[in-house]
């Protein structure tokens, strides 16, 4: 039973870090689209934004 | 239009990160749910089957370590491939995908030295040794911090772009050390049971719940790969945007003092 530890633990810090690099990449995800919002509500448009615009 | 006219037109389609950011976000609710749904069935699966006639329990680690494991060395073919379409083709992607695949190989490296050692400790009786196998998975490990370090050392994104595919490329060779360290050495980690040339040596009691669960893994990387590749091309939208603006600012600057 007390082999029972070591499972725990291995499962635990694998759900910590995979959780953890998940929580990072969607946070992630988050600010690059805000700072994207931003900028288009400050008027800057990519170059090929403008092309497919004026397209 | 021939078959391979038709292939590599729908390929340059894909190269257009526009058209990819659509791809990824309409696939990414179905690969984010399958890999649970995977993982829930693998996992369970695990914990259901019989425990080791000598292992006892801790043969459940198995059903983690060893995709990890899969994975880190999975994650690593697929940067060299991405190196290789930065180095050749110039994709635009490649490069994307390689910077954004390195942290999360980075973390199931990680995981599968942790979750190694830990098993190691009741099984061998201790948590590390430097023999062939968890060494030259320790060097991968070290591999991708690298990597991670240099894909962000450099202002210069396209100089940034063919160091870390270089770097990238050189180390692959520690992939196939790794696959055949425990066949090329003595080593206290044993030897391959899975991809084995006279088939598995795993009761398939065992065997099906790793097979599902390294699916479910895969399918779990596959997804944070999109997402990350989906970040890192907003941020490259965002630092060009930036550079735009302040040229622009700089610009109106230069005008009003002139007149």
């Amino acid at each position: 039973m007390m082999h029972m530890a070591y499972v725990v633990a291995a499962y635990a810090i694998s759900a910590f870090a995979i959780g953890g690099l998940a929580a990072w990449i969607l946070l992630d995800q988050k600010a690059q689209k805000r700072a994207l919002r931003e900028l288009e509500e400050r008027g800057v448009r990519r170059r090929s934004a403008r092309t497919e615009a004026a397209g | 239009m021939s078959e391979t006219a038709n292939l590599t037109a729908r390929l340059t389609a894909l190269a257009n990160p526009t058209r990819f950011l659509a791809l990824a976000g309409s696939l990414l609710p179905w690969l984010g749910g399958a890999a649970v749904l995977v993982l829930v069935v693998g996992l369970g699966m695990a914990f259901a089957a019989p425990e080791d006639y000598q292992q006892g329990i801790t043969v459940r680690i198995m059903y983690i370590h060893v995709p990890f494991a899969w994975l880190a060395m999975f994650c690593y073919t697929l940067m060299a491939a991405s190196a290789l379409g930065t180095l050749v083709w110039r994709h635009p992607l490649a490069d994307v995908a390689l910077k954004a695949a390195a942290p999360i190989g980075a973390v199931f490296t990680a995981l599968a030295l942790v979750t190694g050692s830990i098993w190691g400790k009741p099984m061998w009786g201790t948590w590390w040794v430097w023999d062939a196998r968890l060494t030259s998975v320790f060097v991968l490990f070290l591999m991708y911090l690298g990597i991670i370090a240099l894909t962000r050392a450099l202002d210069d994104q396209s100089r940034a772009a063919r160091a870390a595919a270089i770097l990238t490329l050189v180390g692959f060779i520690n992939i196939p050390i790794i696959k055949f360290s425990v066949d090329w050495w003595n080593t206290l980690h044993q030897p391959a049971s899975v991809f084995r040339l006279d088939g598995p040596t795993i009761h398939p009691s065992l065997l099906w719940p790793l097979l599902i669960s390294a699916v479910g893994f895969t399918l779990l990387f596959l997804a944070l790969h999109l997402m990350a590749m989906r970040a890192e091309i907003w941020r490259r939208r965002v630092s060009a945007m930036r550079r735009m603006s302040a040229r622009a600012a700089e610009g109106k600057l230069a005008e009003g003092r002139a007149s």
